[in-house]
């Protein structure tokens, strides 16, 4: 069985972006990881492939200036090789382009039994891309996976509602989302490490894909401007003494709550 | 270009129109000209409701087989397109269906997305230009519903076509989870935890404290993503958005992706140990605590009330 993994390298959340003073933008040379909510979709192509018998896990991956950081940490899981698609042409890409541009990676690789993908990324939150990326490559697909197995050559999914979950049926060659916390992603072992940094990459341009970067304008939008949201003002703020509870009970008291 | 046929994609919950559905109706009509419904599944039930709050048609795609509703709806409103109606935007709910069926149309379309991008601390105003349809998603609660007492709406079919190789994931049997008490994003009090909890069993002290006050549980996507609790009762950007009279976030430091989802709520109390958490730039009363020493005291006084 193959499975391909989208993957997202994104800065380091933990750390704070920092502004270049000369040109007061984000610093953007800052090392990238791989998104903790795509870590889940690679655990589980582990296990899907395991479970089958046999077969190979890959990636694909879009980023700027040829960052494979993330990859690696993804390869040391245990994938086999990545497509890693950089061009400075598909910076500030709208969801629709990413989709076709991982899709087009997709098929680079040969296509796969199945196609794996985070519900969103955890610095952009479009939350369409995996969705886009079925309708691209011709398959059906089913989103907001909580469990994925194969069974007779189709797919069993447990997929999330708003009410609680669906259980849904779906042939292969298809595209599923996964939500995060469905499967404990591993740690890279030493030797994963070592063996991540001699596994293939291939790093290709939206050209060489055959993709053109719509962007924006061409897709007949204009930012127009940039704000930020009203902010709501802060209350008061107190260091819980031991009887920080009784000033919760006054508050609700006040608002007729209790 | 002027904006003056407005689809929305309306849903329904056993027979009633959904309240998300009525604000986006609402907000389509003050924009003038036609407004259309258009519905996965059988719209009989619902025309009624739909013409109060503006819809003048209502397309429906009949009873979709247990279809996933992506593939299936985006195929069925690219026949009406194809057929002549051509509108000019289309207006979606941000929940499961929308972002599905808008995603499967943009492509079929090749139209961008307008989603609420970057957390919505950042307002980013986005002018069309051009030939429609153009594709937007709205969170839950962005605008207010509105009757405008109109008749019922004109329910015109919009079967799915063949599907070919998009077709076949197929619903095989559906679970609810049974939930007591008040529905998150429709309770008075809201109770949310996140990391600062330590561990998952912790979170009962959560649930204790929602029901105590009548309220519904909620949680940070953090520990929604190392399965502490299911994906329904997430708080924020990609869950659900709540505005309750009174917000309690213990153990949540505030990541802008929680925030979205609570900062309408009228009051906010914020229990966090860390000083700077950026949760008590929101808070109306923020204590600067430990949830597990400040949680079981004030468990105890609210329930010593009786």
């Amino acid at each position: 069985m193959k499975v391909i993994v989208c993957v997202k390298q994104i800065p380091d959340p933990a750390l704070p972006g920092e502004l270049d003073s000369a040109t007061n933008t984000l610093k953007r040379d800052g090392k990238l990881i791989l998104d903790e909510s795509d870590s889940y979709g690679v655990e589980m192509a582990l296990q899907l492939v395991d479970a089958a018998g046999g077969g190979e896990v890959a990636l694909v991956s879009m980023a700027p200036n040829g960052e494979v950081s993330g990859l690696r940490t993804a390869l040391a899981m245990g994938a086999a090789q990545g497509v890693l698609v950089s061009d400075p042409g598909l910076a500030g890409s709208d969801a629709l382009t990413t989709a076709k541009v991982l899709a087009a990676a997709v098929q680079r690789l040969g296509g796969a039994d199945l196609v794996l993908a985070g519900t969103e990324s955890s610095d952009g939150y479009t939350g369409t891309v995996p969705e886009q990326m079925a309708e691209v490559l011709g398959l059906p697909s089913v989103t907001f996976a909580k469990s994925v197995a194969v069974e007779g050559g189709s797919l069993k999914v447990n997929r999330q509602t708003e009410a609680g979950y669906d259980e849904v049926t779906c042939p292969l060659p298809a595209v599923v989302s996964v939500t995060a916390g469905v499967v404990e992603p591993r740690y890279p072992s030493f030797k994963g490490i070592m063996a991540a940094k001699s596994k293939p990459v291939d790093t290709v341009t939206a050209a060489d894909l055959g993709v053109t970067a719509t962007g924006w304008d061409a897709a007949g939008q204009q930012i127009t401007s940039v704000t930020q949201a009203p902010t709501r003002e802060a209350g008061e703020v107190i260091e819980d003494d031991g009887e920080a509870h009784v000033k919760i009970v006054e508050f609700l008291e006040g608002l007729k709550v209790i | 270009m002027t904006i003056s046929n407005i689809w929305v994609f309306a849903q329904a919950n056993d027979g009633a129109v959904t309240t998300g559905t009525l604000e986006l109706l609402t907000k389509a009509r003050s924009l003038g000209g036609t407004v259309s419904a258009v519905i996965g599944g059988d719209a009989s039930a619902v025309a009624g409701t739909l013409g109060e709050f503006g819809a003048s048609r209502v397309y429906a795609t009949g009873d979709l087989g247990g279809a996933l509703p992506g593939a299936a709806i985006a195929s069925a409103l690219v026949a009406v397109i194809e057929g002549g109606d051509r509108p000019d935007l289309i207006m979606f709910p941000q929940n499961y269906e929308g972002r599905d069926v808008m995603a499967r149309l943009s492509v079929k379309l090749d139209r961008t997305v307008i989603t609420p991008v970057f957390g919505g601390n950042t307002l980013v105003a986005t002018t069309f230009s051009g030939e429609g349809p153009f594709l937007a998603a709205f969170r839950p609660k962005s605008f207010a519903a509105e009757s405008a007492g109109g008749g019922a709406a004109e329910v015109m079919a919009a079967p799915v076509p063949d599907l070919g190789s998009t077709g076949g994931a197929t619903v095989t049997a559906v679970h609810v989870e049974e939930s007591t008490g008040p529905k998150l994003d429709e309770a008075e009090v809201v109770v949310s935890g996140g990391r600062g909890l330590g561990e998952a069993d912790k979170f009962a002290m959560v649930d204790d404290l929602a029901k105590v006050l009548k309220g519904a549980a909620g949680a940070s996507r953090a520990i929604v993503d190392a399965g502490w609790v299911p994906y329904s009762m997430q708080v924020g950007q990609t869950g659900k958005v709540v505005k309750p009279n009174v917000y309690i976030a213990a153990g949540i430091s505030g990541a802008t992706q929680h925030m979205v989802g609570m900062k309408g709520s009228k009051h906010i109390i914020a229990i966090n140990k860390d000083a700077e958490a950026p949760i008590f730039g929101v808070a109306d009363l923020g204590i600067v605590g430990d949830v597990h020493k400040v949680l079981p005291k004030l468990l105890e006084a609210l329930q010593g009330r009786g």
